[in-house]
């Protein structure tokens, strides 16, 4: 039974900070990978082969961070929301961080607010209304850096996805991309405008220190650590109590699987998750259409080309027979 | 056809080449002539529509995109992409399908279309790069993903570098008309010397870009109402583009030949009815083999019992009455040789595929959200910018075939 040494409320902070490593995380460079996999292979030859057998196998950066959210422990409080426009210099809210009118729609991230809190009515046989936070949830293969064509988003070594708007020329595909419906534009910037959204407090988990948000929860629903940890705890959880929880960890495969996962007594769908994903990452969607690509600038050239050679050819036969006959009559 | 004065302008030859140029412009009239001539009922109707849409433009550059849209973070694609990129493109399609007949593929008989064909084409993709650019946050950040940062496993990243690649290309492939206008023979030559290898890479930017916008969506397959969403999307809009492409060239020439008649020639008219007709057969093979296409998609999905759902009911509405139908009276109009009925059924098909976008890219795209019928209805100063550009679209085009050798021969050269 783990839960309470991992359990990030402000009380025991630390030991999820022990959970969640040293400061400095070590892993696997992708590079560094590859290049041992074609070690292993020896002539370039199997390297690149190698390659191609490695990369769909490559499972992530394996000590990235993930969050665990408990659905049956969130209570509304907003403090989350509160930390992080906080800790992310945002703006204050129109409605304060208190007042329980907020509740009264469903909101999404939005520029001034890169988490939010919504509330559902599900008539369960628990009763009470349950809580849901929305932020990015950090995708293991994210689609809006796949969607991205100014390479303005990264999937950091730590689990985050972070955004560079010095490399955003606006085009909102991200935005279309994302199945979770997560980044939002600054819209009412003429000349500066750009995506907000959560970035998993990467200037504080380089440091070492856990998210704002987590650190913050009072109702230790907001777990911080490594992901593979993370999702071992979860399990423990819906083993130990299955009444309290559905068995499901959302997150562990929902579109090729995420940072943020969650756990909830309801379902998904009654909550405002999308549940109509594929379990495949987003960008196996589109692989097989830019692979096609290469062949088409190969091939088109030359079966058009033959194409106008042919023609030209017949052309020439005709207008040779025209002129013989001419000779001929 | 052969009017002197646009070789030697009376009066202008003092004037040097200024002048000279100056007189072209005004179509060999003098200035008084030339601005009696523009007022005209669609000129002031224009002039009204530019007097209030272009403040509109210009305050979505000071202001920003809130200040002309919803601003919406659900809805970050509007009416701007639905109908100028998503919309225009494959309208735009018209080059790449007559010039490759033509050139490679020896339709002979097409050649009085070709530059109407390929000028469409080439200002269809001006102007959905021009609607992109009021549609981007940071529109001086064009030639990010050609220079400064490449997102190459986007599909996005393809189109922008296709757009790009094959708006220059149109504009090599236009350039011997102008070029006839401005009676520059030598760089003309030059300019000829380059139509084959321009067409085959039209061809190459063509089918894979018209492929590429239906791949985009393949990235949102939560988001897509599960009958427009196929793994086929690509197939299907290049084969729609492909179709839509014939239409709309039957569509223009008619429009050219009825309102810019004395700008036409004997060729041009004279061949008018009977290559609508033969364009009209290719077209409506071609929708009905993009009709099987779709309903092997919905097939494969195994997504019939969607059909009777209000989507459905709109999805039967676009496969039966914007497909099926056009495709039909188009086949009605060629079994009889009648022109008229071709070009109604061609003035359909544009149509059916313009609502085929709109779909795709608002209409059941985001299909499961709260309000969703409310909420994509666009700004009303969206309208207004379409609306705008559509008839800055409509006044280019004019000025072009009025002057240069579109729809007719300049003395002096053959066009083909």
């Amino acid at each position: 039974m783990a839960p309470k040494l991992t359990t990030t409320n402000a009380g025991n902070g630390a030991g999820a900070c022990d959970l969640a490593g040293a400061p400095v995380v070590k892993t696997i460079n992708r590079r560094a990978f590859m290049g041992s996999a074609a070690a292993l292979g020896g002539a370039t030859l199997a390297a690149t082969s190698g390659m191609a057998a490695a990369t769909p196998n490559l499972e992530g950066w394996p000590d990235r961070f993930g969050m665990l959210t408990d659905l049956t422990a969130c209570v509304g409080c907003r403090s989350c929301e509160r930390a992080c426009n906080e800790w992310n210099g945002l703006p204050a809210p129109e409605k304060s961080f208190e007042d329980p009118g907020v509740f009264d729609e469903h909101r999404r991230p939005m520029e001034g607010a890169y988490t939010v809190v919504n509330r559902y009515d599900v008539a369960g046989d628990g009763g009470g209304p349950v809580y849901r936070k929305i932020q990015c949830n950090h995708c293991n293969e994210p689609a809006c850096a796949t969607a991205c064509p100014a390479h303005a988003y990264f999937k950091t070594p730590e689990g985050a996805v972070k955004y560079d708007a010095d490399l955003c020329f606006g085009c909102r595909y991200c935005m279309t991309a994302c199945p979770f419906g997560v980044p939002a534009y600054s819209y009412s910037s003429a000349f500066e405008p750009q995506i907000v959204k959560c970035t998993f407090c990467y200037d504080r988990i380089k440091d070492g220190r856990i998210p704002a948000c987590a650190e913050a929860c009072p109702a230790g629903a907001l777990t911080f650590g490594k992901r593979s940890d993370l999702l071992k705890l979860a399990r423990r959880r819906i083993e130990n109590e299955p009444e309290r929880y559905l068995d499901h960890i959302y997150g562990e495969k929902e579109a090729g699987g995420t940072s943020w996962m969650y756990l909830s007594g309801v379902p998904f769908g009654d909550v405002g998750f999308p549940t109509d994903l594929p379990n495949a990452p987003l960008i196996d969607s589109t692989k097989g259409f830019l692979a096609a690509v290469p062949t088409v600038l190969v091939v088109w050239p030359a079966l058009f080309g033959m194409c106008y050679s042919a023609l030209k050819r017949r052309e020439a036969v005709a207008s040779e027979e025209q002129k013989r006959e001419k000779d001929r009559g | 056809m052969a009017n002197q004065e646009n070789i030697l302008p009376s009066g202008a030859v003092e004037g040097g080449f200024s002048s000279w140029f100056m007189h072209k412009l005004r179509m060999g009239m003098s200035w008084k002539d030339y601005g009696r001539s523009l007022v005209t009922p669609f000129n002031v109707l224009a002039a009204l529509v530019l007097m209030v849409g272009l403040p509109v433009i210009a305050s979505r550059f000071i202001f920003g995109l809130s200040a002309v849209t919803h601003s919406s973070n659900d809805y970050p694609w509007g009416l701007l992409l639905g109908w100028g990129l998503f919309g225009g493109v494959p309208l735009s399609a018209t080059g790449f399908v007559i010039a490759s007949a033509y050139y490679i593929f020896g339709f002979e008989k097409f050649a009085p279309m070709v530059r109407i064909a390929i000028l469409t084409g080439f200002l269809g993709y001006l102007f959905a790069v021009l609607y992109l650019l009021i549609d981007l946050g940071r529109p001086w950040r064009i030639y990010f993903p050609m220079a400064v940062s490449f997102g190459t496993a986007s599909v996005l990243f393809l189109v922008a570098w296709h757009v790009a690649l094959y708006l220059t290309v149109q504009f090599l492939e236009f350039s011997p008309a102008i070029l006839e206008w401005l009676k520059s023979e030598r760089v003309r030559t030059w300019a000829k010397k380059i139509t084959i290898g321009m067409t085959i890479a039209g061809i190459m930017l063509s089918t894979l870009h018209q492929s590429a916008l239906g791949a985009m969506y393949l990235l949102a397959p939560g988001k897509v109402h599960p009958l427009w969403y196929s793994q086929y999307l690509p197939e299907l809009f290049l084969a729609s583009s492909i179709y839509v492409a014939m239409s709309q060239v039957i569509l223009v020439s008619a429009l050219v030949a009825r309102f810019l008649r004395n700008r036409c020639d004997a060729t041009f008219l004279g061949s008018l009815d009977e290559l609508t007709v033969s364009l009209g057969k290719a077209s409506a093979v071609a929708m009905y083999v993009y009709f099987v296409m779709k309903i092997v998609s919905v097939a494969h999905d195994s997504e019939w019992g969607l059909l009777n759902t209000p989507y459905g009911h709109w999805f039967l509405v676009e496969m039966l009455g914007f497909v099926l139908l056009p495709a039909l009276v188009i086949t009605f109009g060629f079994k009889s040789s009648r022109a008229g009925v071709v070009r109604f059924g061609a003035l359909l098909a544009v149509i059916g595929v313009l609502v085929n976008r709109l779909n795709l890219s608002i209409i059941v795209l985001n299909w499961n959200l709260p309000n969703h019928l409310e909420e994509m209805l666009p700004a009303r100063a969206e309208v207004i910018i379409v609306m705008t550009l559509t008839v800055i679209h409509v006044l280019i085009f004019r000025w072009i075939v009025n002057r240069m050798p579109v729809t007719h021969e300049e003395p002096g050269f053959k066009a083909h």
